[in-house]
């Protein structure tokens, strides 16, 4: 009999046969205790994948270009970090390194590592490491806000000058739903379980 | 489905990053011990919870003031100069007709960032008085406040793009500004106050009344 603990009130519970698909609440508190999803690996794996692709094109091109009186500014990703950096706010430059840069590619090259050689019954060592940071990486992931920003960011600037789209607006636009899938049909219960068998 | 809840006392813990349950002997409940499965090392609560919590809370409110105040960018735009902080940029989308942005923006940056401190200050008062009151309700409480709080990080990105995008000299340039600097520590000292904070807590003193 497996024990499966409330991560909200804490009761813990025997584990009930919940089929896939299907999720677990709890009696105390009404917390989703756990939710089963069908075929975790292979689709949080394709996610991962398809998002690992979308974040290198997000990184290397433009996704802003700002045009003034015959002027073209362009703005990527690591542009925004520097010019912070520039004008002496290492504080807050750093900040938007490590929430749209640093965790968001932690967090896929997390789940490459550790999914793919489940998925392909590799062998590998350090998946029982890994694994156990992803939880606190994704709190720290932060695009789907930086999207909402580049909205504001774009109203702002409208009536200023003229604003042209990049190709990494829209890889970003697809990123953050891929990212966010990726997490949901992740069940990490059972993935602890294929590490545990391996290691 | 819903699940039966085992009786309150027995010596279980939970790993916080495997979520994996274990049965602790009761000779080792004080000892420091590695989760069986992931080797994370295991607490039965967080540890000082509520006193990393309140210092947490206590630096964020000490920021919040030259947050609110200070301006977090300057925009000068052919020679004029004009500063923006938090709220005047709220009003500047207000006035602009956009509406449902105005609204985003202005439950992020505004409304998030103090529920937050009132919310989770709340909740650390009500654990210290061993409130029985709504254990339920103060769990959605903190549940809305861990993940509603990141999106107060829209300000900081705007200003981000908009230095980013704008440096054309007088005609049309971007600076960042020390609001901004505060602003950013509030949401990251916020962050952090509710990660160290344990929902369990609330269920503890229902728990020592129920014995």
């Amino acid at each position: 009999m497996r024990l499966v603990g409330c991560h909200e009130c804490d009761a813990v519970v025997e584990e009930p046969f919940v089929p896939d698909g299907g999720s677990a609440i709890c009696g105390r508190c009404g917390g989703t205790l756990f939710r089963r999803q069908r075929q975790t690996v292979e689709i949080t794996l394709a996610l991962s994948i398809s998002g690992a692709i979308l974040f290198v094109v997000a990184n290397v091109y433009p996704f802003l270009a700002f045009e003034l009186q015959g002027q073209v500014a362009q703005t990527t990703l690591r542009s925004g970090v520097s010019a912070l950096w520039g004008q002496g706010q290492y504080a807050v430059a750093g900040l938007v390194l490590v929430t749209t840069i640093l965790a968001p590619a932690c967090q896929l090259a997390l789940l490459l590592f550790v999914l793919a050689p489940i998925q392909f019954k590799w062998r590998s060592r350090g998946g029982i490491r890994v694994f156990r940071w992803l939880g606190r990486i994704r709190a720290w992931s932060m695009m789907e806000v930086f999207l909402i920003g580049i909205l504001v960011a774009l109203v702002k600037l409208s009536d200023m000058a003229d604003i042209v789209p990049g190709l990494a607006l829209w890889a970003f636009a697809l990123l953050i739903p891929i990212l966010a899938g990726a997490l949901v049909f992740l069940d990490a219960e059972l993935v602890w379980r294929e590490l545990e068998a391996v290691e | 489905m819903t699940a039966s809840v085992l009786p309150a006392g027995m010596a279980h813990a939970q790993c916080h990053a495997c979520s994996l349950v274990m049965t602790i002997p009761e000779e080792a409940r004080e000892s420091r011990l590695g989760c069986s499965r992931c080797g994370t090392v295991v607490h039965r609560r967080k540890p000082n919870s509520l006193s990393r919590t309140m210092a947490l809370l206590l630096a964020a409110v000490i920021c919040y003031v030259p947050a609110n105040v200070y301006p977090i960018m300057a925009i000068t735009s052919f020679g004029k100069v004009q500063s923006d902080t938090i709220f005047s940029g709220v009003i500047y989308l207000f006035v602009h007709g956009m509406w449902p942005l105005a609204l985003i923006v202005f439950v992020a940056s505004i409304i998030v960032p103090t529920m937050k401190l009132v919310g989770l200050t709340a909740l650390v008062i009500s654990i210290r008085r061993r409130s029985q009151w709504r254990p339920q309700e103060r769990s959605r409480l903190y549940r809305i406040i861990a993940t509603v709080g990141r999106w107060s990080m829209v300000d900081i990105y705007v200003v981000t793009i908009l230095v980013a995008l704008v440096h054309l000299g007088s005609i049309a340039s971007v600076e960042a500004q020390t609001g901004a600097f505060f602003f950013g520590a509030v949401v990251v000292l916020t962050l952090l106050a509710a990660q160290s904070f344990d929902p369990r807590l609330i269920w503890d003193s229902i728990e020592d009344n129920d014995e």
